[in-house]
């Protein structure tokens, strides 16, 4: 007989805290689950218990306990609507900003919701594939290869500007390489650094161009490839000189210049890629069994009625439109050209 | 200084103990010759300024967040310990089968960082996944340290038993285990578990960097955003979570941390046979087969050309590279724990002992991946990075570790001082204890050039990682596969030097 009953997400206790001062929703909603961890002291008091009974040794106590603990199923009906959003920039207050989100996203949809940070492209959609998230803000390529893996889910909104998303090539100085139109062949045999390994914008698309402009893996092309995992990070290194070139998303630089953040008589773009759709929302299609049939159309109505310019900076976007799954098939016959998603499924 | 007394097997164990140094470090020279080592000259010196004005201002963002991922990592890292030193103590009974040895090397063989990836498949991003990424490589390294202990306890209180009860049933020799063999070793069993308790700190602190909310995540996240006040306010907080860890965690009040561990972190996890059967029959299947009801000739060579290409673009580039890696840093971990060992041991240092250790504390408790974007910045891309990050970081163990074990020597009254007193007559009377435990550090090493993603050099552990940023699970396994296969093979020749030289790798003073 298949449990309906849905487990409460351990992550509960897991949650990386909230700031003080962050809205009172989300602090009481981290509380909520005390249900299992008075449940837990339950066990731990049993397990005092019967090891005090049984056995005398500290070891022996910890022991008992541990087992205990570990088969401990924590039980409890999950109505909890539960997103994430990959780290992308400005990761450091993602929980501060995604509350926002949650409480506005509570309101709108009338069941709880809550954000669980994650750190890496991969575990957010690992996350969305075990159900630990029914919705997720990915990036192109993260979102496809979630889609892959859970059939039924939908891509259902996008922000405005992942309709022409882009990425720039950047260089240091020394490199005496200018801004063209055309591509910059030139930078064979530099040094060279994407950001995340599955990052659209810092990985995928640039190795797109660069394979289709220069006729070869970035690692045959280049002195040297790296993987510096972040946007900024790239800008960093590529403004030291630590690497010559690098590949960034546009957003991000655009924002890191209008901070001040970039000493651009070290560093600038030279090449622009062209146009492709990037980050948008994708919810899982069993959403409809669990919170009702016009679940996901009143999500959808919800993230594209999202005007609070607060909530919006958040990712940042002017606004949400309309997506769907069809949008992104680009993304897929890229990844599959250069071998980082298979072909066949 | 070897004295003339000393026997010609001392003699000939000498020179065997010279002959591997020499080949170590030839090997090395070889590697170095065709290793990267480019140095490019960038100019570092804006980010660094940061980095050190970071470095001087550190700065506490929310004090909440700073404890909370600060019980988290200790949590982990004691409930990883305790079940680690269970469950290696039960693997180590049974040491000296090879199959027992072989299994235990198999499993410290990948990193915290790539087990936690395998569970966070199962288990999500939960408690249980980050008690076992700790719990299980420890485990295997705790069976190795305990099942040695174990060979190398004296045997003359085996030997003078009387010799009915040599044989006998199995409860029997588990007696004669426990009031022989155990008592014998136990006091090195507990100094060496509460030793490998600070790695299982800094372990729980890198889980962060996958997700789980220890001070990695945000130490990771403030660092790649270049916010170095906040990072090194993390930074700082770790540091002295492990700088203060003899001076509260008392073996009586183990028990007490132990039971509220668990308590304030519980091990659970949303996870449902469905995930686990769907990882073990689809995700780690390799691709051709997968879906495959049986096997015919087509899609075993399906299969053949999967794992050829595998094997040709990522294996063997992998295995060269991260052996090429390994031996250079080994080699050069070994030169500076030997430079810097003096800094924790009362002979050199007499007075300033507790601020020597202190320097070593702080640098092994740098985390690699910070030390490699250091070295980025300051010479480029290229080997010379790694090689600095992963020696640093280990030499400062090495180093700390030979200094304790200098506790142990006692001197004579004419003995020299300074350069003489340390080439002399330290150096000659800890060098056996020396190459044990950079022999230990092998594997760690290897192990540990997994997280050098950001220079671009193509270990085993890259592309163990671009494997699970592709969910090709399947790849990672067979990868996976391959270290720990070099990990069982370094092992085994580890253990026939070991032999061959005499090494105790244990001193009691571990």
């Amino acid at each position: 007989m298949p449990l309906k009953s849905n487990r409460s997400i351990a992550i509960a206790n897991l949650e990386v805290p909230r700031l003080a001062g962050s809205n009172k929703d989300s602090y009481k909603d981290s509380h909520d689950h005390g249900d299992s961890s008075r449940y837990n002291k339950e066990v731990l008091k049993l397990t005092q218990l019967t090891a005090g009974f049984h056995m005398n040794s500290s070891l022996g106590r910890s022991l008992g306990l541990l087992f205990l603990l570990l088969i401990a199923p924590i039980c409890q009906a999950q109505t909890t609507f539960t997103f994430t959003a990959i780290p992308d920039q400005n990761e450091a207050h993602l929980q501060e900003r995604f509350d926002k989100v949650a409480v506005y996203l509570q309101q709108e949809l009338g069941v709880e919701v809550r954000y669980i940070p994650v750190k890496s492209y991969a575990s957010a959609v690992t996350a969305f594939r075990n159900d630990q998230v029914q919705l997720a803000w990915f990036g192109g390529l993260s979102g496809v290869q979630a889609r892959r893996l859970v059939p039924g889910s939908q891509a259902i909104a996008q922000g405005y500007e992942d309709q022409l998303f882009s990425s720039y090539l950047i260089a240091h100085s020394s490199t005496g390489i200018n801004k063209s139109e055309e591509f910059p062949r030139e930078i064979a045999g530099k040094t060279f650094t994407f950001g995340s390994k599955g990052s659209t914008s810092g990985r995928l698309m640039p190795e797109y161009y660069i394979r289709q402009h220069l006729l070869a893996a970035p690692s045959k092309v280049f002195a040297k490839v790296g993987f510096s995992g972040d946007h900024s990070r790239t800008i960093a290194l590529v403004q030291s000189g630590a690497y010559k070139v690098g590949a960034v998303n546009f957003k991000v630089w655009d924002t890191a210049l209008a901070a001040g953040k970039i000493d651009s008589s070290k560093v600038k773009v030279i090449w622009q890629t062209p146009r492709y759709p990037d980050y948008q929302w994708t919810v899982r299609g069993d959403v409809a069994n669990r919170f009702g049939a016009d679940f996901q159309q009143r999500l959808t109505d919800a993230l594209l009625n999202m005007n609070d310019p607060e909530l919006l900076a958040s990712f940042p976007r002017q606004l949400f439109i309309a997506a769907n799954n069809a949008l992104y098939k680009p993304i897929f016959d890229t990844a599959a050209a250069i071998g980082l998603i298979d072909a066949q499924p | 200084m070897i004295s003339a007394s000393k026997s010609s097997h001392r003699d000939s164990s000498a020179k065997a103990l010279r002959n591997t140094s020499f080949w170590f470090a030839a090997v090395a020279l070889l590697c170095l010759s065709m290793a990267d080592l480019d140095i490019s000259t960038p100019n570092p010196w804006g980010e660094l300024g940061l980095m050190a004005a970071g470095a001087l201002s550190p700065t506490v963002w929310s004090w909440p967040t700073l404890l909370t991922s600060l019980a988290n990592t200790f949590s982990f890292a004691l409930q990883g310990i305790a079940l680690a030193s269970v469950v290696g103590f039960l693997m180590a009974l049974g040491y000296r089968f090879t199959l027992v040895r072989a299994f235990c090397a198999f499993i410290r063989s990948i990193h915290e960082l790539f087990w936690a990836l395998l569970f966070i498949q199962i288990a999500g991003l939960s408690s249980l996944t980050g008690l076992l990424a700790i719990a299980i490589p420890y485990a295997g390294t705790l069976a190795k340290i305990y099942g040695e202990l174990f060979e190398e306890v004296d045997p003359s209180a085996i030997t003078n038993l009387p010799s009915h009860s040599h044989t006998g049933s199995l409860s029997r020799s588990l007696s004669r285990f426990c009031y022989t063999v155990l008592p014998l070793a136990w006091r090195s069993m507990a100094t060496y578990t509460s030793y490998r308790f600070e790695c299982a700190i800094r372990s729980s602190a890198i889980l962060g960097f996958v997700g789980l909310p220890t001070i990695g995540f945000h130490l990771e996240t403030t660092l790649s955003e270049g916010n170095y006040s906040e990072a090194a306010g993390f930074f700082y907080a770790l540091l002295l979570l492990i700088a203060t860890l003899r001076f509260w965690l008392q073996k009586r009040l183990l028990p007490l941390y132990l039971i509220g561990a668990f308590y304030y972190l519980p091990p659970q996890a949303q996870t449902s046979w469905q995930l686990v059967k769907r990882f073990i029959s689809e995700d780690i299947v390799p691709a051709p087969l997968r879906g495959q009801a049986n096997l015919n000739a087509e899609s075993l060579g399906a299969f053949g050309q999967w794992f050829n290409q595998l094997w040709q673009h990522q294996i063997w580039p992998g295995l060269v590279n991260t052996m090429l890696l390994g031996q250079i840093v080994l080699v050069f971990t070994g030169l500076l724990a030997l430079l810097l060992f003096p800094l924790n041991s009362p002979l050199f240092f007499r007075g300033w002992r507790g601020f020597g250790d202190a320097i070593l504390i702080l640098l092994r408790t740098l985390p690699e991946y910070l030390l490699a974007f250091l070295g980025l910045l300051i010479f480029g891309p290229s080997m010379v990075p790694a090689i600095l990050a992963l020696g640093i970081h280990n030499g400062a163990i090495i180093g700390h570790l030979v200094g304790r074990h200098t506790d142990e020597l006692t001197l004579r009254a004419d003995v020299g001082t300074g350069l003489n007193l340390y080439f002399y007559e330290v150096l000659p009377r800890i060098y056996r204890q020396f190459l044990a435990f950079l022999f230990y550090r092998w594997e760690v090493i290897l192990r540990e050039t997994a997280i050098l993603g950001i220079l671009g050099i193509a270990t085993l552990g890259f592309y163990i990682d671009s494997a699970f940023e592709e969910f090709r699970f399947d790849r990672a396994l067979i990868l996976i596969l391959a270290s720990a296969m070099l990990n069982i093979g370094v092992d085994n020749f580890a253990r026939w030097l070991r032999q061959r030289l005499h090494l105790k790798s244990m001193p009691e003073s571990l």
